[in-house]
C-alpha cells in the first residue's frame, strides 16, 4: 500500500461539507525521501523504504553505519525509516513524496504506537465490570473476580484475561477519511482518532479496498 | 503558528462577518435546514446564556421559552449551516454564564436592557419559514 510517514500534532474540530462538526486528527505528513527500493528479484518482495525528518549530519544523531548508508545513496540523513510494501507509484532512491499523494475523501490506514498505560487492571485493560459497590461488598473495588472453577478443571485456562502491561504497542486504525490536505504546510487532517501520543510518529497508508 | 489555526483558519468565519453579540443579548439565529432536496431557513430567537471555546470548537447557547417549555440550543459559532445571526437587543448582565435563568419563569427572566445601538428588530413570531436562495447569505 502506498503510504507516508507523519507526526501526530493533535486534534481539532472540523466542519465537513454538509456542515457537520467532526473530530479530526492533524498529522504533519512528509515530505519523505525514498532511501531504498526492495524488489522481488533481489529481496523476494516489493517495498519502498521512506525516511522522515532530516537530521543534522554534524550532530551525530545517527549511528555510523546508518550515516554510511545515507552517504552511499547520497541522501541527507533522516531520523525515521519505515518500509511500505507494494507501493503503487514506481519510485527510485532519492525521490521525494509528500502529502499531495493523498486526496480528500480517500480512506487511510493509520498505524502508530499506542500510549503506554503501564500495569493496568482488568477494568481498564479488558473492559471488565466492577464488583457490586453495595449489598455488603467490602474491600473489593475493581478486582478481577473469580478466575476459574475449583475441582474441575482445577486450573486456570491459558489466555485468561488478567491485569498486566497495557498500551505501548503497534496499533492500526483502518478506514479513516481524509478531511483536508495542505501540501504547502505538509498537513493532513483525518477523521477520528489516531493511535499514539501527540508528537509520535505514525504511518499513513492508502486503503486499496474496503476492509 | 499553531497547527489548529493552520488547519481550520479557512473554516472560521471572519471577525467582521460575525455580529458582536454578548451573553445576555437576544438574538435570532438563522439555520439552513435541508428537507429532501429543498433548503430553507429556520429561525431560533432567544437569549444568549453562554459563550465558550476557541477556534472552530467555539459554541454559544441560546435559550428561549417555547410553549411554556424552556428550550436551549447549542450552536457552533463557525458552523457553516448558520446563515446569519441578528441581534434583537442588548442587555446588561453581571454574569458570564446566565444559568440562573433556568430557574426563573415569566417576568423574572427579563434582563435589563443596555443602551447600545440596536439593529432593527424583525419577526415577532419565533418560527419563520422563508424560501431559499435569495435569503441565503453565505
Amino acid at each position: 500500500m502506498s503510504g507516508l510517514l507523519g507526526k501526530k500534532l493533535g486534534m481539532v474540530n472540523y466542519f465537513t461539507e454538509k456542515g457537520q462538526s467532526v473530530a479530526g486528527t492533524v498529522i504533519e505528513a512528509g515530505p519523505c525521501v525514498v532511501t531504498d527500493v526492495k524488489t522481488i528479484e533481489k529481496h523476494g518482495y516489493t517495498a519502498v523504504q521512506l525516511g522522515f525528518i532530516e537530521v543534522d549530519e554534524k550532530k551525530k544523531k545517527l549511528k555510523k553505519p546508518l550515516m554510511g548508508m545515507f552517504e552511499k545513496i547520497g541522501v541527507k540523513p533522516r531520523r525515521y525509516l519505515r518500509e511500505f510494501r507494494e507501493f503503487k507509484e514506481s519510485l527510485k532512491v532519492g525521490d521525494v513524496v509528500n502529502v499531495g499523494m493523498f486526496r480528500v475523501g480517500e480512506k487511510l490506514k493509520v498505524t502508530g504506537i499506542s500510549k503506554g498505560r503501564g500495569f493496568a487492571g482488568v477494568v481498564k485493560r479488558h473492559g471488565f465490570g466492577r464488583p457490586n459497590q453495595s449489598h455488603g461488598t467490602h474491600e473489593i473495588f475493581r478486582g478481577t473476580g473469580a478466575v476459574s472453577a475449583h475441582t474441575y478443571p482445577a486450573r486456570v485456562f491459558p489466555g485468561k484475561r488478567f491485569p498486566g502491561r497495557m498500551g505501548n504497542e503497534r496499533v492500526s486504525v483502518i478506514n479513516l477519511d481524509v478531511l483536508a490536505v495542505d501540501v504547502k504546510k505538509n498537513l493532513i487532517v483525518v477523521k477520528g482518532a489516531v493511535p499514539g501520543a501527540t508528537g509520535s510518529i505514525v504511518e499513513l497508508r492508502r486503503m486499496e479496498k474496503q476492509q | 503558528m499553531s497547527f489548529q489555526y493552520a488547519v481550520t483558519s479557512s473554516q472560521m468565519k471572519k471577525v467582521q462577518d460575525l455580529p458582536n453579540f454578548q451573553v445576555g443579548d437576544t438574538i435570532v439565529v438563522y439555520v439552513r435546514v435541508i428537507e429532501g432536496d429543498k433548503e430553507r431557513l429556520q429561525a431560533f430567537q432567544g437569549t444568549v446564556i453562554k459563550k465558550r471555546g476557541i477556534g472552530t470548537s467555539a459554541t454559544f447557547t441560546v435559550r428561549k421559552i417555547s410553549n411554556g417549555v424552556g428550550v436551549e440550543r447549542i450552536f457552533p459559532l463557525h458552523c457553516p449551516s448558520i446563515s446569519k445571526i441578528e441581534i434583537v437587543k442588548h442587555a446588561k448582565v453581571r454574569r458570564a454564564k446566565l444559568y440562573y435563568l433556568r430557574g426563573l419563569t415569566g417576568k423574572a427572566t427579563r434582563l435589563k436592557e443596555k443602551a447600545r445601538k440596536v439593529e432593527v428588530v424583525i419577526e415577532s413570531t419565533p418560527e419563520v419559514n422563508e424560501t431559499t436562495e435569495e435569503n441565503v447569505v453565505s
